[in-house]
């Protein structure tokens, strides 16, 4: 059994009068990816989105509930929320990267925290990030371009490296392949898997083969519920909740 | 019959022609709309269009050449010495013309009878006292060359007018027949009409374009003719401004390129950081009930007229700022009107031009770009800093260079904040004044116009014209090399 690194109980989320989610319990362990799968609207970005406090750039939202990363409270007065957001990295459902060079995508992040003592450092900082993220042999040498040159799944895999950067602990993708051809899905995958060893994953998918595929816990989100959260095989294989086994094998959704 | 007749009755022909294209192919299926190829209003438009539009072009092309023609005819009329040497072809042809139509006026008016125009005789009448009852005043009395000139251009006038009618009438006529004759169940109005509608939207485009064109010659020649008298080496040699009407005046253009620049400057200085820092606030950090407050607040400022912001620069900021840097105060200051007035007013003025813009453009920034950054850690400024800002950097500078377009071009402020002196001086304490300013006071001064210290209101305006226009190129380049990097 591995430790827990993230435990979120009694989540409640509001967007204004809708209740988005409704009194969610989950831990989710160190060095694992964890899927969250389920229809639209589920709730399940929203929950991801809570994992690193991204809701309060948003008016409406409105979380309660208690949420611990390593035991400690992130919605705690005294955390500061863009601390956290370098601790909980975060990579999108589109490729987003700046309007920058690849370099200077990279080294955003560590430049920003202070992260690099001197130029060289964050060179190094830089190409190990682009390693991590699958992307250096093909962008070592156009460092200096534009990041939006890039194609879509080196773009995204440029943002994951970026997410890298920063060095955090729990990193979220939101739906990161559904922009991407089966090809680039293939590499990012591969990317999750070996992300793996360092970090805790957490990924929002709406492809249940691909949550089959990546992750070792899937928590699978009905209608703002969280129905039920166990080993990815025993979720594909012999789920214990009726709607999970609906939407499985495809009659809802 | 008068133009505005005859327009009007081709609009006519063209209304009946809808109508009657319509009715035409709604018999022909019976009634069942189903049956045609397309809707019956387009059967209409089409022949509206077919009937109106080339006789609508033929009659604006007659009404522009009909007097060419007319002009080069009589003018021939027009003995040698008629032109005696203190006045040129285009003065009498210009007298020929209100003779002529001082004629028709009385006629109009019953004070003479068609017969009795026609006949009247310099050397028997005074024309211009019969003119004068019809309330034609002329300048001088009426040669007989220049009447038997009038005479004649009125009858070619008369003749041409009438075959215009024909033609514009028979035009029409042979429009509406050809498109009544096509309007049959299967034929494709829609089609067409779409060809026509494109046609009217060309159109548009070129006249918009043929008119910057018109202006740009209009001053060209113009510019050539100062040019001709005074030297060009001069004007853009000489660091000296100083026109008198009496002749031997100097014009060089550095002082009032000078002052231009050195007041435009000084309002980019004010606009730009407070128009960016207004936008950025508005698009980022204002909540929505500010945003719809605070946006509009802010254009107000965009309407208010020039002259009202040159008030505000004579009567406030020019007074106030002579209280600290006047004689009674640091002592750098002489009078009210100054460079530093006018630019801090200009300044203001350009605000809402700098803001709005810039704000939809940082509004138009993709909040993918923000969510990735606020992913990363970053706070809000640093992402407006690093993230937004760079994003949206072509369109900043687009508005920036709008806004520096609108300074060098500003009059009014101005002539009421900055004062008159042409000066070459780094003080912005000083009066100094623009090409502007200066093309108002140069042509609305006395001189003769064909003086060069009149015509050199044209050159300025070239001048400026070409400054202006190579601001706006540098800023589509700037636009441009951007966009391809960011996209």
């Amino acid at each position: 059994m591995t430790e827990v690194k993230i435990a979120a109980r009694g989540v409640q989320v509001y967007y204004g009068d809708t209740h988005a989610i409704k009194d969610v319990d989950v831990d989710i362990e160190d060095k694992t990816v964890t899927a969250f799968i389920g229809p639209s609207g589920c709730g399940k970005s929203t929950f991801l989105r809570c994992l690193n406090r991204m809701n309060d750039t948003i008016d409406v939202a409105r979380v309660t509930g208690d949420i611990r990363i390593d035991g400690e409270d992130i919605y705690d007065k005294r955390v500061d929320p863009v601390q956290l957001r370098a601790k909980v990295g975060m990579v999108f459902q589109k490729p987003n990267p700046f309007p920058k060079s690849i370099y200077d995508n990279v080294a955003y992040g560590p430049k920003i925290h202070g992260m690099a003592r001197n130029k060289g450092e964050l060179d190094e900082i830089v190409e190990r990030a682009l390693r991590r993220g699958a992307l250096w042999d093909e962008a070592k040498d156009r460092l200096n371009e534009p990041g939006t040159g890039l194609s879509g799944g080196q773009q995204q895999r440029l943002c994951i490296a970026r997410a890298v950067a920063t060095e955090p602990e729990v990193l979220l993708m939101d739906e990161p392949c559904s922009a991407l051809d089966p090809i680039a899905t293939a590499q990012v995958e591969e990317l999750i898997d070996e992300l793996r060893q360092d970090y805790s994953v957490v990924i929002v998918t709406h492809s249940m083969q691909q949550a089959a595929r990546v992750s070792q816990k899937t928590a699978f989100f009905h209608l703002g519920n969280l129905v039920e959260y166990d080993e990815t095989g025993k979720i594909f294989t012999n789920p214990e909740d009726s709607r999970t086994e609906s939407y499985i094998t495809g009659r809802i959704g | 019959m008068p133009t505005l007749w005859l327009f009007g009755l081709v609009l006519f022909l063209a209304a009946a022609g809808f109508l009657a294209a319509r009715m035409r192919v709604m018999t022909a299926v019976s009634g069942d709309r189903r049956q045609l190829h397309s809707l019956p209003n387009y059967y209409g438009w089409n022949t509206a269009m077919k009937a109106a539009t080339p006789a609508l072009g033929l009659l604006v092309v007659w009404l522009i050449a009909q007097p060419m023609v007319i002009d080069s005819r009589v003018a021939t009329l027009l003995p040698d010495q008629a032109v005696s040497a203190d006045t040129t072809l285009g003065l009498v042809m210009s007298d020929v013309r209100r003779v002529a139509e001082g004629l028709d006026a009385a006629v109009a008016q019953g004070v003479m009878s068609a017969e009795q125009a026609g006949s009247i005789r310099a050397e028997f009448t005074d024309v211009r006292d019969r003119l004068a009852e019809a309330g034609v005043a002329l300048g001088s009395n009426v040669s007989s060359e220049v009447l038997n000139a009038a005479q004649r251009y009125r009858t070619l006038a008369a003749t041409g007018m009438l075959w215009m009618t024909i033609a514009v009438l028979g035009v029409a006529c042979l429009g509406l027949a050809w498109s009544l004759r096509e309007t049959r169940p299967e034929f494709r109005a829609r089609n067409v009409v779409e060809q026509g509608v494109r046609a009217i939207l060309l159109f548009a485009a070129l006249v918009a374009i043929l008119t910057t064109i018109g202006i740009v010659l209009s001053l060209i020649f113009n510019t050539i003719e100062f040019f001709r008298l005074y030297p060009a080496s001069e004007f853009f040699g000489s660091l000296t401004w100083s026109p008198s009407f009496g002749g031997g005046s100097e014009l060089g253009i550095w002082p009032l390129l000078w002052g231009t620049l050195y007041i435009s400057l000084i309002a980019l200085l004010v606009a730009v950081p407070i128009g960016l820092f207004a936008a950025i606030y508005l698009s980022e950090y204002a909540g929505p009930k500010v945003r719809a407050f605070a946006k509009p607040m802010l254009e107000v400022l965009a309407g208010i007229p020039t002259i009202v912001y040159g008030l505000f620069a004579l009567l406030t900021v020019g007074p106030l700022l002579l209280e600290v840097f006047g004689r009674d105060g640091l002592g750098w200051m002489q009078a009210g009107t100054a460079v530093m007035t006018a630019g801090l007013v200009m300044g203001v003025m350009l605000i809402p031009f700098v803001s709005s813009l810039s704000d939809d453009i940082i509004n138009s920034v993709p909040q993918a770009m923000r969510d990735g950054s606020y992913g990363l850690g970053a706070t809000q400024s640093e992402t407006i800093r690093q993230v937004v800002l760079p994003a949206a950097l072509p369109g900043i500078v687009g508005a920036i260079l709008l806004a520096a377009s609108r300074a060098i071009g500003e009059t009014m402020i101005v002539v009421l904040g900055a004062g008159a002196a042409a000066k070459l001086s780094l003080n912005p304490f000083e009066a100094m004044t623009t090409v502007t300013a200066k093309i108002v006071s140069q042509l609305t001064g006395d001189a003769d116009f064909a003086s060069p210290e009149a015509l050199v209101a044209f050159a300025l305006g070239m001048t400026l014209f070409v400054i202006t226009l190579g601001l706006n190129v540098f800023a589509l380049w700037i636009v441009r090399r951007y966009r391809e990097q960011y996209e």
